[in-house]
């Protein structure tokens, strides 16, 4: 990733926001406690802390969705109250959540002006807020047809949508949560450059990201929170990777990816030949030996996430064949994979891992039906002892066993995730972005666990973005670009983020 | 306060239905005439006790067959204890007066009148006028006036009414069922009332034609009954079809279905009164009268004194109460419900589920046709008109979210008896059915919200 010289803002004069002794408590939690935070104009300040360590309600604070309990808000030296989100609007703060707020089926301009028009009752001034938006998207130097449909754009260019609309509306202060989250590196660097613009303004950014990459690239402070309360704020220079970290966790992490006897590697294993489904899988052949992690990266939309649903049956393949152990699998449907002993865990936990809206036992049973209700009804006792198991054995933190899914955090839903499919005894285990959204100390327990399932023999398939993770982690590293793959790397002492990036680019 | 708040909101509907309950047994208390066999007992034993054991005893009540069971149990209670009933009447104020001079044109002095209230307030029996007539007929001067007596009680919270209230609702209640099991995986069915008229319809027809009508036998009338519940069935496995494999909305398909399955009850039923008469007349949508009598044991006969329709719901409800919460079948039809996508990734079948939902409720659409036929002792093209909007309404104000994933099957068999309540607590309170429908509306809202308010914690 390039290196910018940052222009680094010092004199507290310039201070946009100021925040100072912040608490809130909900029944039960105190979100946050004393907290501090401090926004200069034209700098990037990172907000980092594990889930739960704040970072959302500080944000909701400033948005006006929540009222601090105590403590003072200041905007450009001026003490402040920000009752609600539009006064927090009127107050120039813009909030981009990871969700976007658009409307799918809206254009780019009808988005940027949404909420915006003249008057009640009046035509829309088509010409002018076209010409508008023109000028917002020259500012931050990017092309893109105002009147794109919103549903047709790409991650990306919704996300250069939602700035464009907090520039519309005036805004100095801009808090991005979790922004590249979905973005291709070089989308990543798109936005940086992006970032960069909006500095020049003199808008200020608070970018919360748990790539801690990125925040070493673009960020000029950083301010970290742990459990409700501030860590500290300190200069980029004066920080590294590990000591971040380290402010976040509280303690010194030895190593960012756990060890592991790399011997039990094994012939037999999951091999696909000629695996294709029109332009997004094309003609793609790999093996995963039982004991070993085989990572599979590249860049968003290069047929990762696209190869796995073939092999798991969650789309149809065109051609190809796919064995396990020797054995050809004539996988039609996910019921057909996990039958085989082939389970995927997906990138987007919510909306395909889970039923949030059902219990965590519920979850966990619904693949395992066959064992826990050989006949009619549901072995109750079993259930529940298998469950338990995995509660202690993945240190899953519920408060019960009928707790909903969605009120877990993401290393537990991830957890949850986890047993119903180690339930299933399955050989081959796909992960999908296995870490996205999940906090330092969870990650290093998933990748335990991911190490432990191979040494007992089972083959794993590990999709990644995240280059650190793929080089920390795998075996092998096979890189996809375009639905094919470009390349292979076996030697990994050798391996480097380049090596991976030159053949996901091509 | 938060815990009453909890209470209130996780039994929303048992509150609200109790609530109802309460108001309307307080604006209903009325006089209660009791007119029953433990009544007619009662009154015999106080005739006896004023009387005395050899007392004559005129018994005097209405032609229908609680006052015949009333009377019965007052005429074998007085032989008991020894008196004589010279003569039991059933029938009109003229029938009684009759039976005055029959009774009076005999020697035998008459020392007692046994009837209840309704016909006691027929004129012959006013005591000034059997004064009259005794100056006629001497040996009816006398003769007593006898009538259970009468006791201040809600009417709304008798027996009668409340088995009667559960008994009208049951074919509601049944469908329902199968309706929470749709909704649950964010569906819905418009087409269960059509399917009812359907299944009543063709299992006269099967039963009058094929099974020998009124010498169908029990095997005969099951098999009847199986051809509409059957015919049913498919076309709601046929709804599941299309909703899954060719992806057209539940609420499209099943309205479809709704038209279809009318229309083909009407033609049925038309084509075979025309056929009755040998294909001479047109024929007209009425019933298709089933001659077999022991038919109409499922819809108006009991068991242990609960009438069969409510046993029938009863049974159906803990099963699909077992069903939904401890088979796998259960738990796939709520993750279908939560995410459909998450519980196909899991390896549930997501389009058998779906297409077992859509028969489910169809089955049981037939199998309320089938009760409504035993009830009419016909299968009747127009039956269960609204039903779907009334068996929807059970289940949402029983708890089920619209937006799937959630419900719970008890909850609908409470959304079930509120609706019931409702309606008989509005008829006796005496309101006019316009403005009941105000009142249904109004409640169907309030469940809604009670709902949302719920998810906003």
């Amino acid at each position: 990733m390039s290196t910018t010289p940052r222009t680094t803002a010092s004199a507290s004069d310039s201070s946009l926001l100021r925040m100072r002794g912040i608490e809130k408590s909900f029944p039960g939690v105190h979100a946050l406690d004393n907290v501090d935070l401090e926004l200069h104009s034209g700098e990037v300040l990172a907000l980092l802390g594990e889930n739960g360590a704040g970072k959302s309600t500080l944000i909701k604070v400033l948005g006006g969705a929540h009222q601090p309990d105590a403590g003072s808000i200041e905007i450009d030296g001026q003490t402040t109250e920000i009752p609600n989100p539009l006064e927090s609007q009127r107050l120039g703060i813009s909030i981009i959540y990871q969700e976007f707020n658009l409307v799918p089926a809206m254009t780019a301009r009808e988005n940027i002006f949404l909420g915006q028009e003249p008057a009640r009752v009046s035509f829309v001034p088509v010409a002018k807020e076209r010409r508008r938006a023109r000028e917002l998207f020259e500012r931050i130097e990017v092309q893109l047809d105002p009147e794109a449909l919103v549903r047709d754009l790409t991650v990306a260019q919704q996300q250069v949508v939602e700035i464009a609309k907090a520039l519309a509306l005036d805004a100095k202060i801009i808090v991005m949560d979790e922004p590249t989250a979905a973005l291709s590196p070089v989308e990543v660097e798109g936005l940086f450059r992006i970032i960069r613009e909006l500095k020049t303004h003199g808008i200020g950014i608070v970018y919360i990201s748990h790539r801690l990459n990125e925040i070493l690239d673009i960020a000029d402070r950083v301010t970290v929170l742990r459990d409700g309360g501030l860590v500290g704020t300190k200069p980029i220079g004066q920080l590294t990777r590990e000591s971040i970290i380290e402010m976040m966790v509280g303690r010194k992490l030895e190593n960012e990816f756990p060890n592991r006897k790399r011997e039990s590697k094994q012939e037999q294993g999951l091999v696909v030949s000629h695996l294709s489904r029109d332009s997004a899988v094309r003609d793609v052949s790999f093996k995963v030996r039982r004991g070993e992690i085989v990572a599979l990266t590249g860049l968003v939309g290069a047929g990762r996430t696209e190869t796995a649903r073939l092999i798991f049956g969650a789309d149809q393949r065109e051609s190809g064949t796919i064995s396990l152990d020797g054995k050809y699998l004539d996988i039609r449907k996910p019921r057909d994979a996990i039958a085989a002993g082939i389970c995927l865990l997906t990138e987007d936990r919510k909306h395909q891992g889970l039923v949030v809206l059902r219990s965590v036992l519920e979850n966990f049973g619904l693949p395992n039906m066959s064992r826990f209700a050989p006949r009619a009804l549901i072995q109750r006792a079993n259930e529940r002892v298998a469950f338990d198991g995995f509660v202690d054995q993945l240190r899953i933190k519920v408060t019960s066993r009928d707790q909903l899914t969605a009120n877990l955090s993401g290393g537990n839903q991830q957890k949850v995730v986890l047993a119903k499919w180690l339930e299933r005894n399955a050989d081959v285990i796909i992960f999908d972005e296995p870490t996205r959204g999940i906090d330092v100390g969870a990650k290093y327990e998933i990748y335990v666990l991911m190490n432990q399932l191979v040494e007992q023999g089972k083959a794993i398939l590990m999709i990644s973005s995240e280059l650190p993770e793929v080089l920390g982690m795998a075996d092998r590293i096979i890189v996809m670009h375009e639905g094919r793959v470009t390349g292979e790397i076996t030697d990994m002492q050798s391996a480097t983020q380049e090596m991976i990036m030159n053949l996901a680019v091509q | 306060m938060k815990r009453v708040k909890d209470l209130i909101f996780r039994n929303g509907s048992i509150v609200v239905l109790i609530l109802l309950c309460t108001y309307y047994s307080f604006v209903t208390v009325a006089e209660q005439y009791p007119n029953d066999a433990a009544a007619g007992r009662d009154l015999a034993d106080t005739i006896t006790a004023s009387i005395g054991g050899k007392a004559n005893v005129l018994v005097i009540a209405r032609n229908t067959s609680q006052d015949r069971a009333f009377a019965t149990a007052i005429a074998e209670r007085l032989e008991e204890h020894g008196a004589t009933v010279v003569e039991t009447v059933h029938g009109a104020p003229f029938d009684a007066r009759k039976a005055l001079e029959r009774v009076g044109s005999k020697a035998t002095k008459l020392d007692a009148i046994a009837t209840n209230h309704a016909a006691s307030e027929w004129g012959p029996i006013k005591p000034d006028r059997i004064a009259k007539m005794a100056d006629e007929f001497p040996s009816l001067s006398g003769a007593q006036v006898f009538q259970p007596q009468s006791y201040v009680w809600p009417s709304f919270l008798t027996r009668e009414n409340l088995v009667n209230v559960i008994n009208q609702n049951a074919d509601i209640a049944i469908i329902a069922i199968g309706m929470t099991m749709v909704i649950i995986t964010a569906g819905i069915d418009l087409s269960v009332g059509s399917l009812m008229a359907l299944s009543g319809v063709m299992a006269a027809v099967a039963i009058q034609n094929v099974a020998g009508g009124s010498s169908a036998g029990l095997i005969g009338m099951i098999g009847g009954c199986l051809v509409g519940i059957g015919l049913c069935t498919l076309c709601g496995a046929f709804n599941g079809v299309m909703v899954t494999w060719f992806r057209v909305p539940a609420f499209v398909v099943t309205l479809g279905m709704m038209m279809v399955a009318r229309g083909l009850a009407l033609i049925i039923a038309v084509r075979y009164q025309s056929a009755l008469t040998g294909g001479t007349t047109e024929g007209t949508p009425e019933a298709v009268k089933i001659q077999a009598a022991s038919f109409s044991w499922l819809g108006n006969g009991q068991m242990l004194g609960i009438p069969n329709p409510i046993v029938l719901m009863l049974i159906l409800y803990v099963i699909a109460h077992i069903v939904m919460t401890r088979t796998s079948l259960g738990r796939y039809i709520y993750a279908v419900g939560g995410n459909p996508e998450a519980a196909r990734l899991s390896g549930v079948p997501v389009f058998g589920v779906l297409i077992m939902v859509y028969a489910v409720v169809a089955a049981m659409a037939g199998l309320a046709g089938i009760v409504d036929a035993s009830r009419f002792e016909g299968g009747r093209p127009n039956a269960g008109e609204l039903y779907e909007l009334q068996v929807i309404a059970a289940v949402v104000v029983g708890g089920t979210s619209l937006a799937g994933g959630e419900g719970r099957i008890f909850g609908t068999l409470i959304g079930a008896m509120i609706i019931a309540v409702i309606q008989n607590g509005l008829n006796m309170a005496g309101v006019a059915s316009y403005e009941q429908k105000v009142v249904f509306g109004t409640l169907i809202l309030a469940a809604v919200l009670l709902d949302r308010f719920k998810k906003m914690g």
